[in-house]
């Protein structure tokens, strides 16, 4: 519509005003906290022209930790911590409520996809060499997120308070007393005292529903932060040298440096 | 590579490569020597994995900061102290903007650490201080005829509820000297605490109401004890015989109160020679399942927590 100065028709006119209504609440947002802008960067960022779907199993370990977060929630709502209640109000969670068979079925299954997820993810980034410099630290802050991710799945097997989970906590404290030294003090801790109690079950219900979950967000926020600065890694068969952004017009000195495979080397620098 | 085409780049490559050393490697076979020892035998093999391991930790770290330990005398350390202060304001030797600073952050951590320290006590010294143990009436000693076993299942606190159920096997050994003497043995597996079961046929069952609530009385002819999770399996004495546990079946202190069998404190035993009466028990303070108490392995363990 740039060459010839038109009148605008009033079908035009129409629309423009009706998009500056639509999009009153986002600009008045964006004026106010710059969060829009937060988001587009956040969302639309530059990745590797070949990304594989093999880089898609970090946001699925995102997902099932949140479906994780909202289904623990809920049965939160049903749930009741004691030694007397416990598994009552499991069975009442599975048997009575309604669609509660299915949010604890999701819950509980969703465990082990969070966890076979999480390993998946973490056998990509080592096979890709995507833990190499500079992105070492978020190996590490991945390291952690694997620790909370089982110490989740250890409280959590506690809850239901039948003879499975309370013979499987009792080994997994065990196991943990044995480690050398500070194990035995490590295991009194876990179960509150000397023997397993109504104390250890609300112990680990607080450490399975607060502070765990509370752990592995600000770690996934840690985690989501490096991949944001740093950018995601290329697959090792890329041309591309990993990390580095691609160049609209390569310039003779960028092409060596963005394709070092003409010269012989490998794609990392 | 050819770094020279790279120009400005060439730097910073050279900088993270690490330098190719093989001691990793001795380190690894050291570990691996270790592992295989604890297997065959942990004080000869071991040590030697030990302290090859040790050698190539050290040689490792050692190559690993050659750089960082000669490059010390970089004079960057100068230059940014003098950046830091910026320009001194003429006749103000301490700023009151670092005055300020310094106040926020010391008042900060000083409010911060009343709130922390009585919370973080909360948290950890219960677990710890006040571990009382309740003695347990088991009912009067005409329940338990002397050489027959009795599986006993009671609650160490009926006020915590049926959460407190534990049980011990007990064997009337009659008379030594003039003191009545009794095997009883915590049904704890030395391994990992999963509840240990005769080997045998079990006899009739009798309730006896206690000051400890209903104590159920299961007679019972074991060969042996064994622990349905990881298959560990004791003698009649309690001493191991096969399977992971890495020591005895934690026993009972007992004493006789008006006749009846009351249940004191446990303690771990190491071995037992001998059985019945005739016993020669090897003591330890309680340790844990898992938990050495004697060996070379018992210094993993140093203190334990508080017990009852």
């Amino acid at each position: 519509m740039a060459a010839t100065r038109k009148q605008p028709t009033k079908a035009q006119i129409r629309r423009r005003n009706l998009e500056v209504a639509l999009e009153y609440p986002l600009d008045w947002l964006d004026e106010r906290s710059g969060l829009v802008g937060g988001v587009k960067y956040f969302l639309f960022r530059k990745v590797p022209a070949d990304t594989n779907w093999m880089q898609t199993l970090g946001s699925a370990t995102l997902t099932a930790f949140i479906v994780q977060a909202v289904t623990g929630v809920i049965l939160a709502m049903y749930y009741r911590p004691t030694p007397q209640s416990a598994y009552p109000s499991i069975v009442n969670i599975t048997d009575h409520l309604t669609l509660g068979w299915l949010v604890r079925g999701m819950h509980k299954w969703g465990a082990s996809v969070f966890i076979i997820l999480m390993f998946l993810h973490m056998g990509r980034v080592f096979l890709f060499g995507a833990y190499k410099y500079p992105r070492e630290l978020n190996w590490i802050v991945g390291v952690l997120l694997l620790a909370t991710g089982m110490a989740e799945g250890f409280t959590g097997y506690l809850l239901p308070w039948d003879q499975t989970a309370y013979w499987a906590s009792v080994v997994g404290i065990n196991l943990n007393g044995t480690a050398p030294f500070l194990g035995p003090w490590l295991a009194q801790f876990l179960r509150s005292g000397q023997e397993i109690s109504g104390d250890t079950l609300s112990r680990f219900y607080s450490l399975h529903m607060l502070v765990l979950p509370g752990a592995i967000a600000g770690l996934i926020a840690l985690h989501l932060y490096l991949v944001i600065r740093l950018g995601v890694t290329s697959p090792p068969w890329s041309p591309e040298a990993a990390g580095r952004e691609r160049p609209e017009e390569p310039s003779d000195l960028r092409q060596g440096l963005t394709q070092p495979a003409a010269h012989g080397t490998g794609g990392q620098s | 590579m050819e770094p020279s085409e790279h120009g400005p780049d060439r730097d910073d490559a050279q900088h993270h490569e690490p330098s190719p050393t093989l001691y990793p490697l001795g380190f690894a076979v050291g570990i691996a020597v270790i592992l295989v020892g604890l297997v065959i035998d942990p004080l000869v093999i071991g040590s030697i994995g030990f302290v090859i391991a040790l050698v190539f930790a050290f040689l490792w770290i050692r190559d690993a900061t050659r750089l960082h330990r000669e490059e010390r005398v970089a004079v960057e350390a100068e230059r940014r102290e003098a950046a830091a202060k910026g320009v001194p304001v003429k006749g103000e030797r301490f700023p009151r903007s670092r005055f300020l600073e310094s106040m926020t952050v010391g008042l900060g951590a000083v409010i911060g650490g009343i709130v922390t320290v009585p919370v973080a006590g909360f948290a950890l010294l219960p677990s710890f201080l006040g571990q009382g143990r309740h003695k347990v009436d088991l009912g009067p000693l005409s329940e338990f005829p002397e050489g027959q076993w009795i599986v006993a299942t009671f609650m160490t606190d009926p006020a915590a509820g049926e959460v407190s159920r534990r049980t011990a096997f007990i064997r009337n050994n009659g008379q030594l000297g003039n003191v009545p003497s009794f095997t009883i043995i915590s049904n704890r597996c030395a391994h990992l605490g999963c509840p240990v079961q005769p080997n045998g046929p079990i006899g009739k069952t009798s309730f006896e109401p206690t000051a400890n609530g209903r104590v159920r009385l299961i007679q019972a002819t074991p060969a042996g004890f064994g622990c349905p999770c990881h298959g560990g399996q004791y003698d009649t004495e309690g001493n191991r015989t096969a399977g992971p546990p890495v020591r005895a079946l934690d026993r009972y202190s007992f004493e006789i109160d008006n006749g009846r069998l009351v249940l004191l404190s446990a303690f771990s035993v190491s071995h037992v020679d001998g059985t019945g009466a005739q016993a020669k028990i090897h003591k330890y303070k309680l340790a844990g399942p898992g938990q050495h108490v004697d060996g070379g392995e018992q210094w993993f363990y140093p203190i334990q927590p508080p017990h009852h």
